[in-house]
Parts: C-alpha cells; sequence; structure tokens
C-alpha cells in the first residue's frame, strides 16, 4: 500500500497546486469517472508564444480520490507554463507509466513528482483515477487548439494534433 | 463492544467450509475477509458441483432433439425453475428466467414501451395488455434511493413514450420519505417500482403500503428483491406486487442468471421483450405467435447449467435456514454498527439502528475520500465496495459523492467484523487525519 500512497502523492493531495477555475481560457471540459465518481472541471489557455503553442495555464476543479486529486495537482504542475509539445510528451510518459502493469517505473529527471505515480500501475482500478485529470487536459487542449489567435499561421500545429490523438 | 451475539443459529466455521475461496490469502500473504456480498457473495462447493455434474452428465440444449440427453437436460432445467420458485413461494410458470436483475427489470420495462409502441399502429397486442399502453403524461414513481437498474429503464420508458417520473425522496436517515405519497401517488400514476432493500443504504423499504398506495389507482407494482431475497425468507405472493426481480449471484448462485416473478394474469398480458428462438408458437414471413409464459420472455439458448447451480443454492440456503440465514446477518449487523459507531469520524450513510434494516452498512471516514477507505481496507486483506453503488441520485440525496460499503453473510463471523474495526481504525492515520 505504501507504494500507492507514496508521500508526495499524500502532499499533493492534502496541498493541491494550481486548484481554482481561472480566467482566460479556450476550453473547459467536464470528465467523470463513471464507476466510482470521480468529476474534474478543466480549463486550459493555450498561448502562441512567438510560433511555439504555450500551456499558458490550466485551471480546474474536481472531487475525488487522493489519487485523483493528487494526480491533479501533479498535472498541473507538470504542464502549466510548458510548450505544447512539452506538455503532449509529459502526458505521454505518464500515460505510459501507469498503464505499464509496473513495468515501467518512470524517470524523475523528467517527470518530477509524477514518478510517485508508478505504484498506480499495480492496482488496475486505481489507474483511471490517476488518468482522470491528464485525459481532461488533453481533450481541453485538443479543443483550445481551434481558439488560439494567430493559430492557423503555425505550420506545426497540424503535426501536433495528431500525435496528441494517437494518445488516446 | 456490549452487543449480545445470538449463539450459533449459523456455524460459520462449518459454513467456511464449503467455501475454499475464503481460505485463500491476499495482498501479500494476508488473511480474506471477504465482506462485499452485497455486490456478489462467493459460491459454496455445492453449487460449483452441481454445474459441474449437469455439464458430465446430462448436458444439451434444453425443450428440442430426440435424444435422451436433451430429455435429462430439460428435466434439469424445469427441475431447478421449481425448485427455484419454491424458494420463493411461488409456482414454476410464474418464474422467468433472464440473465440477471438488471435484465429482469428491463423485462417488465420494456414491456411497458412495446406495448405502447404497438398500440399506436394497431399491432397485436396480448389480452390484458392496455395496463401496459402508456400515454403521454402518464406516471411512473420509482424513489431516490433506487439501483440504476431500477431507475435508468424507466427513464428510458419515459423518454419513449412521454410518460413522467417521479421519486419518492429520503430522509436525512436514509428512509422514504412518505409524508407526500399521496401527492405522489395520482390516478396517472401506471406503475411503482421500488427497492425492497436499499443496496446502497441497507434501508429495509415497507412493501405493504407502497404497494396498497399504487394498487388503490390500479398501478403495476414491480419489486427489486435482489438484496432482500438472499438474506430474509420470502414468499413473493404475499407481497402484495405485481412482479418481483431478483439476481442469482446474490444469493450463493452462478453470474449470469437472475429472475423475474409476476403473477400469471401480469406475464400472459406482456409483450414479448428479447425475441428469437424458442420463445414464439408459429412464424410465418410476415409475422410470428408468441409462447405462454414463461418461454415467450426466454428467447434463445437458456442458461441451464446456471439454473442448476441455483437451485442447487437454494438448497444450500434452504438447509441453513432463511430465518437462520437473517438472524445471523441481523446479529453482525448489530455488532458492526457498534464497532463502527466507536470509531472516530465514520458516519454511517443510511439507518443506524437495527429497525427496518439490513446487513449493507455504508459509511464515510472524514477527511478520506471512500476509495482510498476501502484501498487501505484492501491492505488488510478486507474486501469491501466503494463509489457511488449504482445509485447515485441515492449518494447525492445522501450528500455524500460516495461511500465505502461493508456487506457480510453467512459466511462471515465476529472474528471478520473485528478485524474490519480494527483496520478502518488506521483509515485516518494513513493519511493524517488523525
Amino acid at each position: 500500500m505504501e507504494d500507492l500512497y507514496q508521500e508526495i502523492i499524500l502532499d499533493h493531495y492534502r496541498n493541491p497546486q494550481g486548484r481554482g477555475l481561472r480566467e482566460p481560457f479556450q476550453a473547459q471540459v467536464h470528465h467523470v469517472n463513471p464507476t466510482c465518481g470521480d468529476e474534474i472541471d478543466l480549463r486550459v489557455h493555450l498561448e502562441d508564444d512567438n510560433g511555439v503553442m504555450r500551456v499558458a495555464d490550466v485551471s480546474y476543479e474536481g472531487q475525488g480520490c487522493s489519487i485523483s486529486q493528487a494526480s491533479a495537482s501533479v498535472m498541473y504542475d507538470s504542464l502549466a507554463g510548458r510548450t505544447l509539445d512539452e506538455a503532449l510528451e509529459a502526458l505521454g510518459r505518464f500515460q505510459e507509466m501507469v498503464q505499464s502493469k509496473g513495468e515501467i517505473a518512470g524517470d524523475e529527471d523528467t517527470m518530477g513528482d509524477a514518478v510517485a505515480f508508478a505504484g498506480v500501475a499495480k492496482y488496475p482500478a486505481r489507474v483511471k483515477c490517476a488518468l482522470l485529470p491528464w485525459l481532461a487536459w488533453k481533450d481541453a487542449a485538443m479543443q483550445s487548439m481551434d481558439d488560439v489567435p494567430s493559430m492557423d499561421d503555425v505550420p506545426s500545429m497540424a503535426g501536433v494534433r495528431v500525435e496528441g490523438e494517437s494518445n488516446g | 463492544m456490549s452487543v449480545a451475539i445470538s449463539p450459533g443459529t449459523i456455524d460459520v466455521r462449518r459454513v467456511r467450509e464449503d467455501f475454499p475461496i475464503l481460505d485463500r490469502s491476499v495482498r501479500g500473504g494476508g488473511r480474506l475477509v471477504y465482506l462485499d456480498s452485497a455486490a456478489t457473495t462467493q459460491k459454496p462447493l455445492a453449487v460449483l458441483d452441481a454445474e459441474r455434474d449437469y455439464y458430465l452428465t446430462s448436458n444439451a440444449a434444453v425443450h428440442r432433439g430426440a435424444h435422451q440427453l436433451a430429455e435429462e437436460a430439460t428435466e434439469a432445467f424445469e427441475g431447478a425453475r421449481a425448485r427455484i420458485a419454491d424458494f420463493v413461494g411461488a409456482r414454476a410458470d410464474d418464474v422467468v428466467f433472464t440473465r440477471n436483475a438488471t435484465e429482469s427489470l428491463n423485462l417488465m420495462a420494456y414491456a411497458f414501451s412495446n406495448a405502447t409502441a404497438k398500440a399506436a399502429h394497431g399491432a397485436p397486442l396480448p389480452p390484458g395488455a392496455e395496463r401496459f399502453i402508456l400515454r403521454e403524461g402518464d406516471e411512473i414513481l420509482v424513489t431516490e434511493m433506487e439501483h440504476h437498474a431500477n431507475l435508468v429503464p424507466w427513464q428510458e420508458v419515459c423518454s419513449k413514450t412521454g410518460a413522467i417520473l417521479r421519486w419518492i425522496p429520503l430522509t436525512p436517515d436514509g428512509r422514504l420519505d412518505l409524508s407526500s405519497l399521496s401527492d405522489l401517488v395520482t390516478d396517472r400514476t401506471r406503475v411503482v417500482s421500488f427497492t425492497q432493500q436499499s443496496n446502497l443504504l441497507g434501508t429495509i423499504n415497507p412493501v405493504a403500503p407502497l404497494a396498497q398506495a399504487a394498487r388503490a389507482v390500479g398501478a403495476l407494482v414491480v419489486l427489486d428483491a435482489c438484496q432482500s431475497i438472499p438474506h430474509m425468507p420470502t414468499d413473493v405472493t404475499a407481497l402484495g406486487v405485481d412482479a418481483v426481480a431478483w439476481s442469482g449471484h446474490k444469493m450463493l448462485g452462478p453470474t449470469g442468471i437472475g429472475c423475474l416473478w409476476a403473477t400469471p394474469e401480469t406475464l400472459a398480458s406482456m409483450p414479448p421483450f428479447i425475441t428469437g428462438g424458442s420463445m414464439i408458437e408459429t412464424v410465418t414471413m410476415e409475422a410470428s405467435t408468441f409462447a405462454e409464459p414463461p418461454k415467450r420472455f426466454e428467447a434463445g439458448v437458456p442458461m441451464v447449467a446456471q439454473a442448476v447451480g441455483l437451485a442447487a443454492a437454494c438448497d444450500y440456503l434452504d438447509a441453513l435456514g432463511m430465518g437462520n440465514v437473517a438472524g445471523h446477518e441481523a446479529s453482525l449487523t448489530a455488532y458492526a454498527l457498534e464497532g463502527i459507531a466507536d470509531v472516530p469520524g465514520v458516519t454511517i450513510v443510511g439507518p443506524a439502528d437495527l429497525v427496518d434494516r439490513g446487513s449493507a452498512i455504508s459509511f464515510t471516514v472524514d477527511g478520506v475520500h471512500p476509495h482510498d477507505v476501502g484501498q487501505v481496507l484492501d491492505s488488510s486483506g478486507i474486501a469491501v465496495r466503494v463509489g457511488h453503488h449504482c445509485a447515485w441520485p441515492g449518494c447525492r440525496a445522501m450528500g455524500v459523492p460516495a461511500t465505502t460499503r461493508m456487506s457480510p453473510y453467512i459466511y462471515n463471523d465476529t472474528d471478520d467484523i473485528d478485524d474490519f474495526i480494527q483496520a478502518l481504525g488506521r483509515v485516518r492515520q494513513v493519511f493524517g487525519e488523525a
């Protein structure tokens, strides 16, 4: 059980980072885990930063177990401020780790606090809890891309969209 | 704890010998304490043996075939129906086999939407089917504590027919608030469908006054007995209702079989639900006519082995005595309620006393989400259920997003409850709440 409830996870659960819904945003999503009722409302604000798409803010409100709530906090720390490419890579690494049934331990240097969720992979019923906020972010980010000013001027975005879709 | 346990109405040590799964270890060597029987019960060897014996000796497609095995299989299947019917005080012909109780309740719901759709363009209906034809503004009454299986099918009926769904609200301690019953049961009420015992709250509902109120306006009464038939003596014909749905796997039987009992007049007047082979009388390219109940509602090759297994489960429970089962559970429930009350920061969701209360006990722990409570208990080998228990509106009504639920049965004893209480006491420490 200590695998699952690592101190980092409990810290994020008690002191969530980035919580609360904020303006501005391009897209807001509501995701639920229908088997247990965990819920999250999440907003994404993307900015065109001199031709590079950046995750200017991720804001959220939710209710659920320690795993889903701590995961939302870690997601905020991992994704807010990153370029969209970096954020999608971080999502990919996180998803690969928690769905690996314990095969992939995760790399602390690239993943930071998110590696604490490696233990979740051994508890199949909890993987959905950990993924809920991340997949909500992905959904909102994909929706946001249609509404970012000067978005159409960035040819590389088409490729990012495809890569993002393939993660789902 | 001060609760006096009535001595040995069930010899749990002896019973546990019939359930080898209870001897396995979990989570790295810990003893399994199975307290999730409201979700599904474990199966005794007698049930497993009966299924295996059927496959070893008599397996064949029932109700067809000119060979000895087919005869034996048919006899096993219809014999099982008679045994299961007898367990609930019914005639064999009034018991329909389904996949599960969800399908049993859908069978009732679809009788309404199918009859309404057929009547709209003059298609043939069985005599007496008028009571299943809904008009816009007709009302269907359920309760706020229903399992989704007794809620969503009725929502669907409403969306197909223009009927209106109404529900009986809950009191703060998780009982039906019957103060407005006379406003909720109207001359437009066509169905009243409710649970005899809540899977979320443990509440045992008063069947008689609800059934009487429904009957007074000519409404059909459907009872979800999933959480009652496994736990108390039941005579479905004495309940004053038109139909009763329950599942096999919550009463020691196999998965894949549920039952629907209904009065002969009710079954005879219902159009079919799932259609195809075995449920017909004659078939031409233009149209078909349908078999008498129960076969009208049993399309395709049925779940013979599961019926045989469920009949063996009825034998097993009757050998224990359903009165003894109820007494044993009442003792464990009293013991558990008192133990839980002594754990700081734990709140019962549902009746906290023993009046009209079954053995499923939902609770919350201050500052700790129900999922996390279940996970900590699991680390001590204690199997409980977490979440909304397929009764999401009931959770909302009780002001909780979810609960943790323990539900003992015939193979649990006070040692199991002690282990549960002890582990429950550790939950808040893990999360730094105590």
